[in-house]
């Protein structure tokens, strides 16, 4: 097995032991993003000197003798909505195109204390907004386990790169399953914790109240450990939750015994793939077999999932991306509007206008549509404050169903991953990539996907496990128990 | 009131900013008069990524404002952002609080011991906290429309205090913004300096006209950036007579018309109509999902309430009572502010008399700090320095006049009363020897003497004058007593 595609577990392991150094194992990353990238299009930037350097000064102390972090000379890539102190920040947007922010966000300084070597800054939709990773201003990136087809989205430079080996472990963010969706079609894990529990300080925004930034690696045992590294409370995020971290790379390896895993009815409806219908079911019966109860659920309110999320995410949005207006940073038209600016406008909402319609892709102008017009007034208590009610009420259903199981476990999408240009002209059908992972958003709770199988064609399906808030542990002892029974995390995909 | 053919309603909208050290959602400095974005940060510009963070003093400084104008405090109140487009405005939204103010149903008692303004409650609607946006500076010479935009400004924490429209003419408006003025400063609140735009004023103006077929209400009108108390009374009294002529000429009523926002030009006197663009706002306002709600205890209502201290209305009915001095000087102290009514508590304490204490603090101290533009803070005699002095004009030991004269070189010199009388050769006189000084007049001018047995007391002013040319420092008092009682010798 070549070095990069270790685990970081073990990765970390070599480093401790002297069999390679940080120096080395940057290197491999890097040359495995150079030899295969263009193809991938994982990477949006790759910071090969600065995590050379840095990698060089974490091998110096630790031959010292010296203090060694968590991560301590471990690749690390970062989805490109994170801002980075000095590098360029550009959510995949040509409105942000040379943003280079002066801070970095929380979950960077956190990795950066780790002593993790951040490789670069990962493609994704912009402003995180699609599931295939085509929505990139920039660039498409491809599925590891198929070029032909998408890595699912909005996160799919984070789950590429590490399906491709070209990093152990990457830094997503999940709004309404960007972390898992990708994760479970490139054949990753990929963890999006409680809301609050990692600081979203530095996450340029998409819905705010959706938004979390989490984990992908090969295995639970990594995502554990990088989880870890970036959890707890942030004085600078009021929404981030001050109670203490567990040691979660060190409790995953703890199997859980009688473990009650429910399976939402409403999850095996039409429309799943036979696939990974019987790819799930059978993870299932590994759960059975390793001691587990099942029980039926029920989500009531889960078919109103995909709707509310598309009224509340596009609403936040259409507010948080409302500071790109050409006045303070980012682009500006470069066209003189004083010929199209009306008498009642004037030059000013015309430059604001000319520089939006310039820089935002389609489907970003979409959403902002979709949000401003379901905020206006006439329309909010109908669209906006409904939402809100069934949002409390898919939270309830979670409440009830955590009552009778631990865990719930189900699809993450309904189909593996799908060809490049697909979906594209249909975003309703783009959409519904997100049924099965957008409730836990809503819901505010943590979910996970794993491997579970491979389809006819080679392409990995993904098992996903629901747990309530704050039980990160149970999600990644769970799906750690999973890996220690199976193998599907081991395979890679031929480049 | 008036015999005007019409009720003026007022209500106004006060927007005043807190005196914190730092920002409302950010650490970045408040301080006024920085140069331009030397305050800012990547928070309060907006930057992508920043999240607010809300500033606790801000908070506690607004619930001190909403608990001494008796309002109702939220037991939860949360953010909501107020989405619109302007360059001054970093975020495209304004972080503010819609549906669920931190307080709201008070009240504020309007003050006016002249009487011109009865006295009453006017209710309060609501107060809220919000951020204050940045300035646009246009410069538009050379042909070319070039603006730059200063941000220190922005993230500034703004109480916003709507009144219910209960003001019925200019003189109440004025007072009511005088007592919220005086109450916020008393508070600690804000500094509600006008000129440097702590404290903002908008107008809500409309008339009652009264018709044969009862009373009928004209369109209201917001009239924007009144930034001065005498410009409010003046642009009031404009406006009402302005809306009285319209309604006159084109009958429209409320509801006839949207209502209207107008300028206030304090140079040529008259409200101005601005663009109507603002009218239509649909601000889109939904709860901030980057700031969690905040929870106030009733606990904390209470410690709130406990700390206020004395308002300024309790402490002019405490010196009414305790110091004996009338409603009118009471409040001319008080408006001094409250480090002026210690400085006043101590001195009449100390010199056993409130209303001689009030007198020369009102007369005397007032206009040498006026003169020498000092705050009472600044003042160079201590309250038992000046209270000595005083004690020695009740005693008769130095007249009313000559302490004038002792009272200015006190300050002068920093000497106390004793040092600067003696370098004034001011001394005590032995009754003896004003009794012998006064008979020697008596005896010196039998024409006096006369005119007084005949009952002519004014005749005793000559003497009285002959005696401070003997000696200065004659009480000009007792010359006369004793030469009305000695005057029977003769
Ligand atoms: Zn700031």
């Amino acid at each position: 097995m070549s070095l990069v595609e270790l685990t970081a577990t073990e990765m970390l392991a070599g480093l401790e032991a002297g069999q390679f150094t940080s120096v080395e194992l940057t290197q491999a990353c890097l040359a495995q993003i150079q030899q295969h990238d263009g193809r991938i299009g994982a990477f949006l930037k790759v910071l090969g000197d600065a995590a050379l350097e840095r990698a060089a000064e974490i091998d110096a102390r630790r031959r010292r003798g010296g203090p060694v972090g968590r991560l301590g000379g471990v690749p690390v890539a970062v989805k490109d909505l994170l801002c980075t102190r000095g590098v360029t920040t550009t959510c995949a947007s040509r409105m942000l195109e040379g943003f280079v922010p002066p801070y970095n966000a929380t979950v960077i300084d956190r990795l950066h204390a780790a002593d993790a070597v951040i490789v670069g800054k990962t493609n994704l939709d912009e402003f995180a907004m699609g599931g295939s990773t085509e929505n990139s201003a920039f660039q498409k990136t491809r599925n590891p386990w198929d070029v032909e087809r998408t890595p699912g989205g909005s996160s799919g430079g984070a789950a590429a790169c590490v399906a491709a080996s070209m990093a152990p472990l990457s830094i997503g963010t999940d709004t309404g399953g960007s972390i898992r969706q990708p994760a479970g079609l490139c054949g990753v894990t990929g963890l999006k914790p409680t809301y609050g529990r990692v600081s979203r300080f530095g996450l340029v925004a998409f819905a705010s109240s959706l938004d979390q930034i989490g984990p992908l690696a090969h295995t639970a045992e990594d995502a554990a450990l990088l989880l870890e590294v970036i959890a707890g409370h942030d004085p600078l995020d009021s929404t981030s939750v001050d109670r203490p971290v567990p040691a979660y790379s060190q409790t995953v390896r703890q199997p859980l015994a009688g473990l009650r895993v429910g399976l939402v009815r409403e999850h095996f409806a039409a429309g799943l793939d036979a696939d990974v219908e019987r790819a799930v079911r059978d993870a299932v019966r590994v759960y059975e077999s390793l001691g587990a109860k099942v029980h039926e659920v029920s989500l009531p309110h889960s078919k109103y999932c995909v709707a509310t999320y598309y009224i509340i995410a596009p609403c936040e949005a259409s507010s948080n991306l409302a500071r790109y207006d050409g006045v303070h940073y980012g682009y500006r038209t470069a066209t003189d509007v004083t010929a199209e600016a009306t008498d009642d406008e004037g030059a000013l909402v015309a430059m604001y206008r000319r520089s939006r319609a310039e820089a935002l892709g389609p489907e970003v102008k979409r959403r902002i549509m979709l949000g401003t017009y379901a905020l206006s007034a006439g329309y909010y208590d109908a669209y906006y404050l409904k939402a809100l009610k069934v949002r409390r009420l898919i939270r309830q259903d979670f409440d009830r169903a955590f009552e009778q199981v631990d865990l719930i476990a189900g699809p993450v999408t309904t189909s593996c991953a799908f060809k490049i240009g697909e979906k594209v002209d249909d975003p309703l059908a783009m959409y519904l990539v997100d049924l099965y992972t957008v409730s836990a958003n809503l819901a505010g709770i943590g979910g996970l996907a794993l491997p579970c199988g491979y389809n006819a064609q080679g392409l990995p399906i993904g098992l996903q496990l629901q747990a309530p808030p704050f039980e990160e542990e149970r999600l990644l002892r769970a799906a750690h128990m999973f890996q220690q029974a199976t193998d599907w995390h081991r395979r890679r995909p031929a480049l | 009131m008036s015999d005007a053919p019409y009720d003026i309603i007022i209500g106004l909208e006060v927007h005043v900013q807190l005196q914190t050290q730092s920002k409302l959602f950010c650490g970045c400095s408040t301080k006024f008069a920085a140069p331009p974005n030397t305050q800012t940060c990547p928070i309060c510009i907006g930057m992508p990524g920043t999240l607010p963070v809300m500033n606790h003093r801000a908070f506690q400084l607004a619930l001190r404002a909403a608990v001494a104008l008796n309002c109702e405090i939220a037991p939860f109140t949360k953010w909501d952002r107020k989405n619109y487009y302007y360059p001054d405005l970093p975020k495209g939204y304004q972080i503010s609080q819609y549906d669920l103010p931190f307080s709201q149903h008070g009240w504020l008692e309007i003050y006016d011991p002249k009487g011109k303004v009865e006295h009453k409650r006017v209710g309060i609607t609501r107060a809220h906290l919000e951020e204050d946006a940045g300035k646009s500076m246009h410069d538009e010479h050379a042909g070319k429309a070039d603006s730059k935009i200063d941000l220190n400004r922005a993230g500034t924490p703004l109480v916003e205090i709507v009144s219910e429209p209960d003001m019925r003419s200019p003189a109440e408006a004025k007072a009511y913004l005088t007592e919220l003025k005086l109450l916020l400063t008393y508070l600690g609140v804000s500094d509600c300096n006008m000129q440097e735009g702590s404290l903002r004023v908008d107008a809500n103006i409309n008339l009652h006209v009264h018709t044969p077929a009862g009373k009928v209400p004209t369109p209201i009108v917001e009239v924007k950036n009144v930034n001065s108390f005498r410009a409010v009374e003046r642009a009031m009294a404009y406006e009402a007579q302005r809306q009285y002529d319209a309604w006159q000429e084109t009958g429209k009523r409320l509801g006839d018309v949207p209502k209207t926002t107008r300028g206030w030009d304090d140079v040529n006197n008259v409200t101005y109509e601005q663009r109507h663009k603002e009218e239509s706002s649909d601000y889109r306002y939904f709860p901030d999902p980057d700031l969690v709600p905040v929870r106030v205890s009733e606990a904390e209502v209470e410690h709130v309430r406990a700390s206020l201290g004395e308002l300024p209305s309790q402490l002019r009915e405490r010196l009414e009572r305790e110091q004996g001095i009338t409603t009118y000087d009471a409040d001319v102290l008080v408006n001094q502010g409250r480090e002026l009514v210690d400085y006043y508590l101590a001195l009449a304490t100390a010199c056993g008399d409130g209303k001689q204490a009030s007198n020369w603090m009102q007369q005397d101290v007032l206009r040498t700090l006026n003169e020498t533009s000092r705050t009472i803070g600044q003042f160079n005699l201590t309250p038992a320095t000046l209270a000595d002095l005083l004690r020695r004009v009740s005693a008769g030991e130095v007249a009313t006049s000559r302490a004038r004269d002792v009272f200015a070189r006190m300050v002068e010199r920093s000497e106390s009363a004793a040092e600067a009388m003696q370098a004034l050769g001011i001394e005590r006189i032995d009754e003896s020897e004003l009794v012998a000084m006064c008979r020697e007049l008596l005896a010196a001018n039998p024409k006096i003497v006369a005119d007084l047995k005949e009952g002519k007391q004014q005749a005793a002013g000559a003497l009285v004058g002959q005696a401070k040319k003997r000696n200065p420092n004659v009480n000009p008092g007792r010359v006369r007593e004793l030469c009305l009682e000695l005057a029977a010798e003769f």
